[in-house]
């Protein structure tokens, strides 16, 4: 060893004061590190405590169960299905791509939903579940659960989706929903979170849409703790929101399925309105569209179809489509003139086809006019000339009074979307809207539903509804909403006398019974059942006199959409007016060949309540007819099998 | 001492050593090791791996290193002094240059069986070396400028090279540690009055440094030094270790959330929580009251520590056993210091109960030295 330690007693005392200085400084120090443990865990405790339950506390919504909407049977219309998924959670899964192959020799995928799926879980959380499938079958759903030790990280799982049984019959009128988007969220003005959360199902059109606040229900709340990287760890409690109320519509489903069948290949809008209450009974418009489509999400190919056929699918043609009424708007041309004093109905005018107003010539669809003829006449035969005469002495302004007041150029307060205003024109509109004079050529061509006339299927229908009753017949689609019902619009008398109003009904009857009227080859045989209405053709071309001289070309030889609209409006039985109807074919033709056989099949299911007895039909017609109902019956059984009445 | 003293007076020799070491000391050492444990295994979820079983293993083999120490006589840890100190600034050199790279640092040499931290090593090797040349020293010359430069070199060279890896906290704790055996070695207060000052001037000159060309910290430094100043204006960035320990430490109240039910350790919202922020664990599942528990014993530990020191018959025990206390007393200061928001995060293990190999056998290692000189004390 080498030199001895020096501990001399003076050096060794000096350690020991400076040991104690810095023990005492230790222990200064030690004292802070205990007052500030206390002052933390003793004083501020609360505090800390809200702020770490803060942390682990997660407020989560749960949506509400849909409300469901049935016909006026309680058939349902649009349902919450349950629908059966696949979800997957990655860090279960361990080796992704080769549990999806094993998955896809079970359920169907793609190559592209596959990649999707790998894309979805390495963009989130190793734990979020990713949906791999949806709207599996049962049986698919059996095999993947029978294969789940197979299947690391897969799941099964039940969720619930909007379904719309009558598929396209209903499309237009129910409409769809889909995930809510930020074109929603920036157009709505709306606070409820619900809407936050991603992909939820909101109204996109018809009820669905309108009706939106009353089928959503609120929301529900589930408090979880989650970990720092928001995994669930546990639910503490949760607190069920409220459903979403039930709608009840006025709609028939059976009449609609059966109008939409009928209207198979044609370009039509149908309503059909109950006379007791206004009630919607059927809304059709055809072609359709399946909704079920657009709620799982449509493909690219299915839209551009829809959107690129020239029926236009995805218009609600009966409430939204506005079209000329033709020779359906006499009717209000011919209440205005009578109503005004300016027609006896008696009075006769004569027709020789053509009429000559301010150096313009009007013609007559007959070119060899009608001779001498009356109110009566003039509607069964439908006359254009005596509507150029009578119109002059009245004035559009009367006129399109008449026609508000029979529901024309308004929009009613239907929950439907896009529902037209149509336009019963006036002196003020024109100049007004396009700075131009009225002339009296408007008032002509105004007087057979012509030029700026305008109106939709429904408003047509409100136009029969009131002229069958004498009633200010409003429609009505909702029904009851949460099983409360709801009141019908007004129906206050029209204010027109009744005598007027019978002469008029009675020319309608004609037209449909009477062998020289236009609608008598559609008419209703049995007596108490009989139709009644007014048929309309409308064009869509300006006849030129070259062309009148040459000889009109016929509908058949035109071009699909330079033929003219087929119209009828009209109502049934005549005796104890029930149901009323507008029909609208587009580019159809004639109203008498095209749309008024419409209403008569249509009108014939509404009161029969299901297909007539052939014995309805004229005996001519019977095989024709029979033939048509088989065609129906199979197009109406898959799937909207609407026998089982609630 | 010397071998004249040492057969004129008693020193326990051969198999009676043991009975002579610092008993109370080795079960407060394992008590606080037994917290550890205990945290370890909640932080795992109610789990001996992956954390509290290599704990203990270390734990056992630290504790055979501590006897083995303890049983060679301080003389001998005395002339290894120079050796030890020398041996660690030659790894502190070679991490520098060819350490594994781990946590954006080069801080420990792979042995295989376990990763050794020379700097860990330093810890010690410094308050040896200034141990023993203070015992050298003649006391007269103990505060002549000449004599003082030499323990200054001797603690600033490992402290840069630290400062350089960069490790701030282990940076803090050489200086602190050897900085105390100074003190208590004797050498005029008026040279600590001037540190303290040029210490001052440094923490200006550094903050002044931010952003210019002569930046004297890493950016990642003065990002934990905003957050320490100012922990919420970065919540969910810098701020958060610091943000959610507190709430974790404040959360658990007077008696804690119960034994593994920390909810903040739980669902994993603090960071390295079974390393450097484990006392936040602690302090959430027992509450005020386990948390006093471990600080009261750390207490003791320095408390038989500086007894020991008092006790001591030469100045390399005594300034070896003070100074080995002061390191120990810097750990967990600066740790808890850091977990409740006192001092900016700086990465300083909490002594025997964090996760990690080379600051548990270290620390042994040198209450082993404490035991020798204790053991070794002529009665």
């Amino acid at each position: 060893m080498r030199r001895p330690t020096r501990d001399s007693g003076e050096s060794l005392r000096g350690i020991s004061r400076r040991a104690l200085v810095l023990g005492a400084a230790q222990f200064g120090f030690m004292g802070i590190l205990a007052a500030r443990m206390r002052s933390m865990q003793v004083e501020e405790a609360e505090q800390y405590r809200l702020l770490a339950d803060e942390n682990r506390i997660n407020l989560r919504l749960l949506a509400p169960s849909r409300g469901l909407v049935f016909d006026r049977n309680g058939i349902p219309l649009a349902v919450n299905e349950q629908n059966y998924r696949v979800v997957m959670v990655r860090e279960d899964a361990g080796d992704i791509r080769e549990v999806l192959e094993r998955l896809r020799r079970l359920i169907p995928l793609s190559d592209e939903d596959i990649e999707r799926a790998i894309e979805d879980m390495m963009r989130h959380s190793p734990f979020v579940p990713v949906t791999i499938a949806e709207r599996l079958t049962w049986e698919e759903m059996a095999r993947v659960n029978i294969n789940a030790p197979a299947l690391p990280g897969v799941q099964a799982e039940v969720g619930l989706s909007r379904a719309y049984p009558l598929g396209s019959d209903t499309a237009h009128v129910v409409g769809y929903v889909g995930p809510v988007s930020d074109f929603d969220l920036s157009r709505i003005d709306d606070q409820d979170p619900l809407l936050q959360i991603p992909k939820f199902q909101i109204g996109k059109t018809g009820v669905e849409n309108k009706l939106e606040k009353t089928l959503r229900g609120s929301a529900g709340t589930r408090r979880i703790e989650v970990n720092a990287l928001g995994r669930v760890m546990r639910e503490i409690d949760r607190v069920e929101g409220m459903p979403g109320n039930d709608v009840q519509l006025t709609l028939d489903a059976a009449l609609q399925s059966y109008v939409e069948a009928r209207l198979e290949g044609e370009s039509a809008g149908v309503v059909v309105i109950d006379l007791e209450n206004g009630d919607l009974r059927a809304i059709a418009s055809a072609p359709s569209f399946d909704p079920n489509l657009f709620v799982r999400g449509i493909s690219t190919r299915n839209w551009t179809e829809l959107n690129e056929n020239p029926f236009r699918p995805l218009a609600a043609k009966a409430v939204q489509g506005t079209y000329p009424p033709g020779s359906t708007f006499k009717l209000a041309t011919a209440l205005a003139a009578v109503e005004a004093g300016v027609l006896d109905p008696e009075e006769t005018i004569y027709c020789r086809g053509y009429v000559e107003v301010s150096g313009n010539r009007f013609h007559c669809w007959k070119p060899t006019g009608h001779g001498n003829i009356n109110l009566h006449e003039s509607l069964k035969q439908s006359c254009d000339c005596y509507y150029y005469e009578i119109c002059q002495r009245v004035g559009i302004d009367l006129i399109s009074e008449m026609a508000v007041r029979l529901g024309l150029g308004q929009r009613y307060d239907l929950p439907l979307s896009a529902v037209a205003e149509g336009l019963a024109p006036t002196r003020d509109w024109k100049l007004k809207v396009r700075g131009e004079d009225w002339r009296i050529g408007d008032t002509v061509n105004a007087s057979i539903g012509q030029g700026f006339v305008l109106a939709s299927p429904l408003q047509l229908a409100v136009m029969a509804a009131r002229v069958a009753t004498g009633r200010q017949i409003t429609p009505r689609l909702v029904r009851a909403i949460d099983g409360i019902e709801q009141p019908s619009m007004s129906d206050a008398p029209l204010g027109i006398n009744e005598n007027i109003l019978r002469r008029l009904r009675a020319a309608l009857d004609a037209v449909s019974n009477h062998t020289r009227g236009t609608a008598y080859g559609s008419r209703i045989v049995p007596d108490d059942r009989r139709l009644a209405g007014k048929t309309g053709t409308s064009q869509v071309r300006r006849i030129t006199q070259e062309e009148r001289e040459a000889g009109i070309t016929s509908n058949e030889d035109l071009p699909w959409e330079r033929r003219d609209h087929a119209l009828f409006v009209g109502y049934a039985p005549v005796e104890a007016p029930r149901y009323a109807i507008a029909v609208v074919v587009e580019h159809g033709g004639g109203g008498s060949t095209a749309a008024a056989p419409i209403a008569r099949d249509v009108l014939l299911q509404a009161m029969f309540d299901g297909p007539p007895p052939l014995s309805a039909y004229p005996a001519n017609l019977r095989s024709q007819i029979e033939t048509q109902q088989e065609r129906i019956k199979e197009r109406i059984a898959p799937g909207s099998s609407t026998s089982g009445r609630a | 001492m010397s071998y004249l003293e040492y057969n004129a007076k008693y020193v326990p020799t051969g198999l009676r050593k043991p009975l002579y070491l610092n008993w109370p000391l080795i079960l407060l050492l394992s008590a606080v090791a037994g917290f550890g444990f205990l945290m370890l295994y909640s932080v795992a979820g109610g789990s001996a791996t992956p954390w509290m079983e290599p704990q203990v293993k270390r734990f056992g083999v630290g504790m055979a290193a501590m006897f083995v120490i303890a049983m060679v006589p301080i003389w001998f840890w005395r002339n290894m002094s120079a050796m030890a100190y020398a041996v660690s600034l030659v790894l502190l050199l070679y991490v520098e240059f060819f350490g594994a790279v781990g946590m954006g640092a080069q801080r420990w040499i792979d042995l295989g069986f376990m990763r050794l931290q020379p700097s860990e090593l330093m810890k010690i090797a410094s308050v040896m070396v200034l141990a023993a040349y203070y015992d050298w020293l003649a006391p007269s010359r103990t505060s002549r400028p000449l004599w003082v430069i030499l323990p200054v070199l001797l603690i600033s060279l490992p402290t840069l090279l630290v400062l350089k890896q960069p490790d701030l906290g282990t940076a803090i704790l050489l200086l602190a540690g050897g900085g105390a055996v100074m003190f208590a070695a004797g050498v005029h207060w008026a040279y600590f009055a001037s540190v303290i000052l040029a210490g001052i001037g440094a923490v200006v000159a550094v903050l002044q440094s931010r952003g210019t060309s002569w930046q004297l910290l890493k950016d990642y430094q003065y990002r934990r030094i905003d957050t320490f100043l100012d922990p919420s204006n970065d919540p969910l960035g810098a701020g958060y270790h610091i943000t959610q320990a507190k709430i974790a430490l404040g959360s658990g109240g007077w008696t804690g959330k119960g034994f593994m039910q920390g909810t903040q350790t739980r669902l994993n919202f603090l960071p390295e929580k079974h390393t450097d922020f484990i006392f936040t664990t602690l302090a959430e599942e027992f509450g005020y009251i386990g948390a006093s528990a471990l600080l009261l014993l750390y207490a003791l530990i320095i408390v038989f520590c500086i007894i020991s020191a008092l006790q001591s018959r030469d100045r390399f025990s005594s300034l070896l056993t003070l100074g080995i206390a002061m390191t120990f007393f810097l750990f967990f200061a600066v740790n808890m210091a850091m977990v409740m928001g006192l001092l900016p995060v700086v990465g300083v293990p909490l002594p025997l109960v964090s996760y990690g190999g080379s600051a548990m056998l270290v620390l042994l290692g040198a209450f082993g030295l404490v035991q020798s000189a204790h053991v070794h004390r002529p009665r």
